[in-house]
C-alpha cells in the first residue's frame, strides 16, 4: 500500500489509492506527460473530432487509469481512434500530453495483446515492418497487404483510385531502400534492447 | 541566398510528388537553396510511435543526427510534410524535456556511429520559412500571373500548428500564415474556420467510417462557402481529401467535387510556371474547372477507365457504402 506522503496529501488524495498504473503510463510516455495533473474537466473529449466513435473519452480513460482499471483501459478503442490532431493537447488547461499518452497506451495494449479489433495494430505493425525492411515507407505494399486482410469489401470501390494513383505516377510499384540500411538496422536493434530494459 | 537542409519525407517521392515538383519550381525565383539530408529514412509517421518508444525516437533521431553531421552552413532542417515536421520537432523537443530519453536514443544511435545533441538544429516547416524568412513582400514581387478570381480555402491541417513546441505559428487553431501567403499570390481567400480540423490521418486505412465523416465535414464546408478548391501544406491531407473523396461521396451519397492542390503549386502558377512542371493534373479530383477560372489549362493525363456498372450478371462484391457498413456492424 502506498504511503500517505505530504505530496499525496497535497495532490488531494484523502485516502490511500493505488496509482501504480497511472505512474506506469506516465513514465512510459515520451517527454513529461503531466498525466497526474488531469483535473477531469473534459475539455479533451469536447475538443475531439472522433469522440463519438470512442468507447471512452480521453477524460474518462484517464479516470480509469487513476482507478487502476488496466484491462478495461487497454481494451478500449480510444487510443486507436485518436487521429493525433492535438486539438485536446493545446486546449488542456493542465497541459497534459494527451496524444503522446495515447501512443503509450497503444504500445501497452499491443504488448498485453489487449485490443478489441486488430485492424489498427496490424496497420501500425505492417507500416513498421516496411520501414524496418527498407528504411522508407512503401505505400503500395502497405495498402495492398492491409486491404486484402481487413477490407476486402472496399477493394472493388477502390480500384479506380488505385489505378489513378498508379497511372498518374503517384504510387510506386516497388519499394525504395535507403543506402545504409545496415546502419539503421543496428540502431533499431540496439533501441529495442534498450526498450526492454527500461 | 537562404540555405537549408531538406528532409523531403517518403510521400514526396510518391503520392505527393506534385508537391516536390512544385517546390523545385519555386526555389529559383525565391533564391532558395536546399540540400537534401543524405540517406534520410522514414520518420515513422503516426505508426511507429504507437509500437515501441525508443526505436521510434531513434528512427527519427537518425535523420537529425545525419543532418547535424552534414555541414552546409545552416542548422535549419526544413520538412514540407506536416507529419514529418512534427515528428522531427517532437524528437528534438522531448529529448531535451526528458533527458533520459535523449541518453537512450543516443545510445541506440551510437550503434550506427551517430549521435545527436538535442536542440542543436532548428526544425521548421516549408511554409514557415517561406512566410517568415523569405517574406510575403518578396513572394508578392515574384508574382507575374496573379491568381485573381480563384476562390480558395486555406487548409492548414492539424499537425502543423499544433502542438507547436517552439511557438512558431500565429495561432493553434486559426493560424493565418497560409491565408496571408495565398492573398500575396492574388487569390480570393475565403475564411475557413475548419482550417486546422483533422483530415482523418490514418483513419482512412483503419476506420474508414470515422475518416469519411471528417473528410465530408471539410469538403462540404469548403463547398458551402463557395470555394473552387482547397489548398494544403501537407501530403497526408492532400491524399485523404483527394484520393478518398470519391469513396466518401459514395458512402454518403453526395456529389462533391472539391479539388485540393499544394500551396507550392499555386505559387508556381502565380510565378508564371507551366502547370505541367508543377504536377498539376495528377490530382484525382481534377482541378481543371477551378483553374479555368483564371485561364490556366490543366494538362490531360490518362484517366483511369470507369468501373463497369451492371446490376445483372454474376454476383460481384459491392462498393463499400453506409448500408454495407451497417450490415457489417449488425453481423
Amino acid at each position: 500500500m502506498p504511503q500517505m506522503t505530504d505530496e499525496r496529501v497535497r495532490a488531494g488524495l484523502t485516502h490511500e489509492e493505488d496509482l501504480s498504473l497511472l505512474h506506469e503510463v506516465s513514465m512510459k510516455t515520451a517527454g513529461v506527460s503531466r498525466l497526474e495533473m488531469c483535473i477531469q474537466c473534459g475539455t479533451c473529449g469536447g475538443s475531439c473530432p472522433v469522440a463519438k466513435d470512442m468507447d471512452h473519452t480521453p477524460r474518462m480513460l484517464f479516470a480509469m487509469l487513476r482507478a487502476g482499471m488496466r484491462e478495461e483501459v487497454l481494451r478500449s478503442n480510444t487510443q486507436w481512434l485518436c487521429v493525433s490532431c492535438y486539438h485536446c493537447v493545446v486546449r488542456c488547461p493542465q497541459e497534459v500530453h494527451i496524444a503522446d499518452v495515447m501512443y503509450t497506451l497503444k504500445g501497452m495494449a499491443i504488448k498485453a495483446k489487449l485490443y478489441a479489433n486488430s485492424t489498427a495494430p496490424d496497420f501500425s505493425q505492417t507500416f513498421v515492418d516496411m520501414v524496418e525492411s527498407y528504411g522508407r515507407s512503401f505505400e503500395m505494399g502497405l495498402a495492398s497487404r492491409h486491404y486484402l486482410k481487413h477490407f476486402p469489401l472496399r477493394l472493388p470501390g477502390m480500384m479506380p483510385m488505385g489505378l489513378g494513383m498508379i497511372t498518374k505516377g503517384r504510387m510506386a510499384l516497388t519499394p525504395k531502400r535507403i543506402k545504409h540500411m545496415d546502419q539503421l538496422t543496428k540502431i533499431l536493434n540496439r533501441a529495442k534492447q534498450l526498450e526492454m530494459t527500461s | 541566398m537562404n540555405k537549408y537542409l531538406l528532409y523531403p519525407g517518403c510521400s514526396m517521392e510518391s503520392s505527393a510528388k506534385a508537391y516536390m515538383e512544385s517546390l523545385n519550381a519555386i526555389v529559383e525565383p525565391l533564391d532558395l537553396h536546399f540540400d537534401e539530408i543524405e540517406d534520410w529514412n522514414c520518420c515513422g509517421a503516426t505508426e511507429y510511435l504507437g509500437i515501441n518508444l525508443i526505436p521510434a525516437y531513434s528512427l527519427i533521431a537518425r535523420n537529425l543526427a545525419l543532418a547535424s553531421k552534414q555541414k552546409n552552413g545552416t542548422r535549419t532542417v526544413v520538412a514540407p510534410c506536416s507529419a514529418c515536421y512534427l515528428n522531427l520537432a517532437k524528437a528534438d523537443h522531448y529529448m531535451q524535456e526528458r533527458p533520459s530519453l535523449g541518453v537512450k536514443v543516443n545510445e541506440a544511435l551510437a550503434a550506427g556511429d551517430l549521435q545527436y545533441k538535442a536542440g542543436t538544429l532548428d526544425v521548421r516547416h516549408l511554409i514557415d520559412i517561406l512566410v517568415y524568412d523569405v517574406g510575403l513582400e518578396k513572394i508578392r514581387d515574384a508574382v507575374v500571373r496573379p491568381l485573381t478570381g480563384l476562390k480558395v480555402v486555406p487548409y492548414m491541417g492539424c499537425m502543423l500548428p499544433r502542438p507547436d513546441y517552439q511557438h512558431r505559428w500565429s495561432d493553434h487553431e486559426h493560424p493565418t500564415e497560409l491565408d496571408d501567403l495565398l492573398r500575396a499570390l492574388g487569390a480570393d481567400v475565403i475564411d475557413y474556420p475548419l482550417t486546422t480540423s483533422c483530415c482523418g490521418g490514418h483513419m482512412t486505412q483503419i476506420g474508414p467510417e470515422t475518416a469519411f465523416e471528417l473528410i465530408r465535414r471539410l469538403v462540404s464546408d469548403a463547398d458551402g462557402r463557395g470555394a473552387q478548391m482547397m489548398v494544403t501544406v501537407c501530403p497526408m491531407c492532400q491524399m485523404n481529401i483527394d484520393a478518398y473523396q470519391n469513396e466518401t461521396n459514395h458512402f454518403f451519397g453526395t456529389e462533391y467535387h472539391m479539388p485540393i492542390l499544394f500551396f507550392t503549386q499555386l505559387m508556381g502558377l502565380a510565378f508564371g510556371r507551366d502547370p505541367k512542371e508543377l504536377g498539376i493534373g495528377v490530382e484525382l479530383v481534377s482541378s481543371r474547372n477551378a483553374l479555368a477560372n483564371i485561364g490556366v489549362e490543366v494538362p490531360v493525363t490518362q484517366e483511369p477507365a470507369a468501373p463497369r456498372k451492371k446490376d445483372e450478371g454474376l454476383p460481384m462484391p459491392r462498393r463499400w457504402n453506409k448500408r454495407e457498413a451497417q450490415k457489417e456492424a449488425v453481423k
